[in-house]
C-alpha cells in the first residue's frame, strides 16, 4: 500500500504536552484534494507542519508521511518538495517579483536566458505578464497570491500543502483562485492536503473531507 | 536533536568564555582588597587595605556622590523616557525621535559631556546670552562644571542614558499589541497617558528593564563623564578609585582594590534600591487601577511630557553645534555669542595628534563589532533552529543571556583592574588584540540587546517556503534571514562599534596608556582647558560613529528603495 503513487498520511498523531491534537490516516491520490476540516486552534496548521517537515520541536509526532512511496518523515523540508502556500502570500519583501520567481525555480533549469524565460512564460499563463521587474508590495491581494501560487509552481512539487491559502483574498478572487489551484493539481497530478474552516473551500476542492477537533 | 546539542554546546562555550574575564578581574581586585599582591611584594591576608580606604578624606562624601548619580540619572531617565513614549506613540513625535536617535546615540558620553560643559559653564553659550541681556562684560562666579553635588555630571549623563532608553523602548514597543492595548484603555475612558502608563507601560518596562539596570549600574559608577563634569573634592568613587590606582605610590593600590570592592558594594545597593523603586511603581500604578481614576481631562499634559525628551536631544544637538564652533573659533571673548573670526589652528595640531589615535580606535571598533556581530548570530541561530521562538521570547539560550549583560551590570572599575592583573599574568601585554577582546566585554551585550529582537521577530514562515521550494539551510540564511534582517543587523553593527569608539575606562586600564584612542585623547583633554582642542578631538571622537550610523541607515534604503515592504519594517 505504501508504494502507492499520492501522498500517504499513515496512522498520524501529533501531541502537544501530552494532550492529543488530531489523529490522521488517509491517502491521497494524485490529482485530488484532502480537505481537512476543523475550528481553529485545533492543530491543523500542525499537521501541514508535520507533513512538510516544519513541526516545532515541541510537538510530539507518530505515524510517517510517504509521498509516492517513499518515506519522507525524517527527510528534510529542502528535499521533500512539497509546495506550502499560506493565507498570506509572503512575497520575499527585499526580492522583485521576478526574482521572487527565480527563487522557486527548480535547479534543473539552467542558464540565465533559460531561467529567465521559464519565470516569464509562468507570469504569463498566470495572467500577469509585465510585472517581472515589480515590487510585490505594489501588486494587489490577488495578484500578489497569483504570484505565491507561480512560485511555487516553478519550483516542480510534487504535492501542495495548502494553509487556508483564499481566506485573505475577496470573494471574486477566492473563486478564481480555487479553481486555478485544484485546476492545477488536477492538471499536473500531484496530491493536495488542503486545511480550511470553510465549507465553500471543502465544496470546491471535491475531494475527500475529514473533520478534526470537533469534538473537543 | 543534535540541533539542541550543538546550541546547549556553543551557549555553554560562550557563557564559560564571557564571565571569565569579569569572574578573572573580580579576584583580581579582590586578593589585593585583603592584603594579597605578590608582585610588589604584598603577601598574607590582612585587612589594611580597607583600613587605609577607610581613612581616605571625604570618602563618605564620594560614595553618596556615586549613589546619588545611580539612582538620580536612572529615574529621571526611565520618567522622561516614559512620559515621552506615553505621550508620543502613534504621533509624528514618536517619528521624529526615532529618527533623531541615530545621531544622539552616535555622539559618545564624553563628546556629549564637554558639549554640555561648554553650554552651562559660566562662560558658556547661555551666560552669554544671559549677559548680552543684562550687560554683564565678565561671567559669573559660580561653580556649575564640577559642583560638589555633581548636578552637572548627573544632567551629562541623563542627556545621553535618555536616548539610550528610548531606542530600547521603541524597540520593544512592536512585540507587544500596544495600539490595541491603548485603544482599549481609552475606549474605558482613560485618558491618552493614563490610558498608556496603566495599560501599556509595565509591559513596556519589562522588555527594558535590563538595559535601565545597565544604565543604573554604569551611572553608579561612571568615569569619563564625571572627569569632565563632575566634583572633585571629592570626586566620585569610580574617579578616586582609578586615581589611586594610578598613583605613583604602589602601597596605594591594595587601598584602591579594596575600594574596587567598595564600588562593588554601592552598584550593588543602587540596583536593590532601583528594585524597590520598581515595587514602589507597581504598587501605586496598581492603586490608581483600582480606583479606576480615568485623569481624562488632560489638557496640555501630552504635549508637555514630551518637553523633557525634547530638552535632552536639543541640549545633545546644541553641544555639538558648540563643539564644531570651538574647534574653529579663533580668539572668543566673553560675552560675545559668535566667535569674531575662525582659526584652523586647533584642527590642524588635533589631527596630526590623533592620527594614530584615530586608526587605533577605528580599528578596535569594526573588529569588536564584527566579532560581536558574528558572535551573536550563531548564537541566536543555533539557537532558532534548536528551539523555534516566537515574538517576544528569549531569543538567546538561558545560559547566554544569564552572562551576555554581566559587564554592564558589574562596575567596570570593580574588575577592569584584576582583569589587566590576569592578563598580565599569563603574559599578555596590551596590544590590540587584548584591546579588541576588552571592548567584546561591552560591545557583546549591546550587539545582543539590538539585535535579538528583530531576529526573533522575522515571520518564520518564509524560511519554510524557502525550503519548501528546495533551497538549502545556506540559502535561506545568506539569501532570505540576513537579507531580510539587513537594517537591524547594519543597525547592530554601527551599535557595536559605537560602543567600542565610546570606551573609556577599558581603553586606559587595559591599554595600559600605551594604546590612546580619541576618547582617551578627549577625555585626557578635560584637565587642559584649552577649548579649541576639546572641540576638534570631541568631534573627531563624534565622527566615526556618526558615520556608521549614517552608512547603516543609508545603505538598506538605497539597496531597497524599490522595495515598499523593506521600508516600513
Amino acid at each position: 500500500m505504501t508504494s502507492s503513487p499520492g501522498l500517504m498520511l499513515s496512522r498520524i498523531a501529533l501531541r502537544l504536552n501530552g494532550r492529543m491534537l488530531l489523529a490522521v490516516d488517509h491517502a491521497v491520490a494524485p490529482g485530488t484534494v484532502l480537505t481537512v476540516m476543523g475550528p481553529s486552534g485545533v492543530g491543523k496548521s500542525s499537521l501541514l507542519a508535520f507533513l512538510g517537515g516544519f513541526l516545532a520541536p515541541a510537538f510530539e509526532a507518530e505515524g510517517c508521511v510517504f509521498l509516492n512511496g517513499e518515506d519522507m518523515t525524517t527527510v528534510p523540508a529542502e528535499r521533500r518538495r512539497m509546495g506550502l502556500l499560506f493565507q498570506d502570500a509572503l512575497l520575499f519583501p527585499h526580492l522583485s517579483v521576478g526574482e521572487n520567481l527565480l527563487f522557486g525555480l527548480a535547479e534543473d533549469v539552467s542558464g540565465r536566458q533559460a531561467r529567465r524565460r521559464a519565470a516569464l512564460a509562468m507570469l504569463e499563463r498566470m495572467g500577469l505578464s509585465g510585472l517581472y521587474h515589480r515590487d510585490p508590495a505594489t501588486l494587489s491581494g490577488g495578484q500578489q497570491a497569483r504570484v505565491a501560487l507561480a512560485r511555487t509552481l516553478l519550483s516542480e512539487p510534487r504535492a501542495l500543502l495548502l494553509d487556508e491559502p483564499f481566506s485573505r483574498l475577496d470573494q471574486e478572487r477566492r473563486a478564481d483562485m480555487r479553481h486555478l489551484v485544484f485546476g492545477l493539481a488536477r492538471e499536473r497530478t500531484i496530491p493536495a492536503v488542503l486545511v480550511t474552516h470553510d465549507p465553500e473551500d471543502a465544496a470546491a476542492a471535491g475531494g475527500p473531507i475529514i473533520e478534526i477537533g470537533t469534538d473537543a | 536533536m543534535t540541533q539542541r546539542a550543538f546550541s546547549r554546546g556553543v551557549g555553554l562555550a560562550f557563557a564559560l568564555l564571557f564571565s571569565a574575564p569579569v569572574a578573572a578581574g573580580l579576584v583580581g581586585v579582590a586578593l589585593p582588597a585583603f592584603g594579597h599582591l605578590p608582585v610588589l611584594g604584598y603577601e598574607g591576608w590582612s585587612v589594611e587595605p580597607f583600613r587605609r580606604l577607610a581613612a581616605m578624606p571625604g570618602l563618605a562624601a564620594s560614595v553618596a556622590l556615586s549613589l546619588a548619580a545611580g539612582l538620580a540619572t536612572t529615574l529621571l531617565s526611565v520618567l522622561a523616557v516614559a512620559a515621552f513614549v506615553a505621550g508620543a506613540f502613534d504621533t509624528r513625535a514618536m517619528r521624529a525621535g526615532g529618527r533623531a536617535l541615530g545621531p544622539l546615540l552616535a555622539v559618545p558620553h564624553a563628546a556629549a559631556a564637554f558639549g554640555l560643559a561648554f553650554l552651562i559653564a559660566p562662560s558658556g553659550l547661555i551666560f552669554r546670552l544671559l549677559a548680552v541681556i543684562l550687560g554683564w562684560d565678565r561671567p559669573p562666579d559660580l561653580l556649575i562644571v564640577g559642583d560638589p553635588l555633581g548636578l552637572a555630571m548627573m544632567a551629562g549623563l541623563i542627556v545621553k542614558e535618555m536616548p539610550f532608553l528610548l531606542l530600547v523602548a521603541l524597540a520593544a514597543l512592536p512585540q507587544l499589541d500596544a495600539r490595541r492595548q491603548l485603544h482599549l484603555a481609552r475606549s474605558l475612558g482613560y485618558g491618552r497617558l493614563s490610558a498608556f502608563m496603566l495599560g501599556v507601560w509595565p509591559s513596556l518596562y519589562r522588555q527594558i528593564r535590563l538595559p535601565v539596570l545597565a544604565v543604573a549600574a554604569y551611572a553608579s559608577s561612571v568615569v569619563d563623564v564625571a572627569l569632565i563634569l563632575g566634583p572633585s573634592t571629592p570626586a566620585p568613587l569610580a574617579v578616586r578609585i582609578l586615581e589611586w590606582m594610578n598613583d605613583a605610590d604602589l602601597s596605594l593600590r591594595l587601598a584602591a582594590s579594596a575600594g574596587a570592592l567598595l564600588q562593588l558594594g554601592v552598584t550593588l545597593i543602587v540596583l536593590l534600591a532601583w528594585l524597590g523603586i520598581e515595587r514602589l511603581g507597581r504598587v501605586l500604578s496598581r492603586a490608581f487601577v483600582a480606583r479606576g481614576r480615568r485623569m481624562a481631562g488632560e489638557g496640555a499634559l501630552p504635549a508637555l511630557s514630551l518637553l523633557p525628551m525634547m530638552l535632552a536631544a536639543a541640549t545633545v544637538l546644541l553641544s555639538l553645534v558648540l563643539l564644531a564652533l570651538w574647534s574653529f573659533a579663533g580668539f572668543w571673548r566673553f560675552p560675545d555669542l559668535l566667535p569674531p573670526n575662525f582659526s584652523l589652528t586647533a584642527w590642524e595640531r588635533t589631527l596630526r595628534a590623533a592620527r594614530g589615535p584615530l586608526w587605533t580606535t577605528a580599528e578596535a571598533g569594526l573588529l569588536a563589532a564584527a566579532i560581536a556581530l558574528i558572535v551573536v548570530v550563531v548564537l541566536l541561530e543555533a539557537h532558532r533552529r534548536a528551539y523555534p521562538v516566537r515574538p517576544g521570547d528569549s531569543a538567546l539560550p538561558t545560559t547566554v543571556s544569564a552572562v551576555v549583560y554581566l559587564p554592564l551590570l558589574v562596575p567596570q572599575i570593580a574588575f577592569l583592574f584584576g582583569l589587566r592583573v590576569a592578563a598580565l599574568s599569563f603574559g599578555l601585554s596590551p596590544s590590540l588584540g587584548t584591546l579588541v577582546a576588552a571592548h567584546l566585554l561591552f560591545v557583546l551585550p549591546y550587539v545582543a540587546l539590538s539585535l535579538s529582537g528583530p531576529w526573533a521577530a522575522l515571520d518564520p514562515r518564509y524560511e519554510r517556503i524557502g525550503a519548501s521550494l528546495g533551497r538549502g539551510r545556506a540559502a535561506l540564511f545568506f539569501r532570505l534571514r540576513l537579507p531580510l534582517l539587513l537594517a537591524p543587523v547594519l543597525a547592530a553593527f554601527a551599535i557595536g562599534f559605537s560602543v567600542s569608539v565610546g570606551q573609556y575606562l577599558p581603553t586606559v586600564i587595559i591599554g595600559a596608556g600605551r594604546l590612546p584612542t580619541v576618547t582617551t585623547e578627549a577625555v585626557a583633554l578635560a584637565s587642559g582647558g584649552d577649548r579649541r582642542l576639546v572641540g576638534a578631538m570631541a568631534l573627531l571622537q563624534t565622527v566615526l560613529p556618526l558615520i556608521a550610523f549614517g552608512l547603516a541607515t543609508a545603505l538598506p534604503v538605497l539597496l531597497y528603495r524599490n522595495r515598499r515592504a523593506m521600508r516600513s519594517s
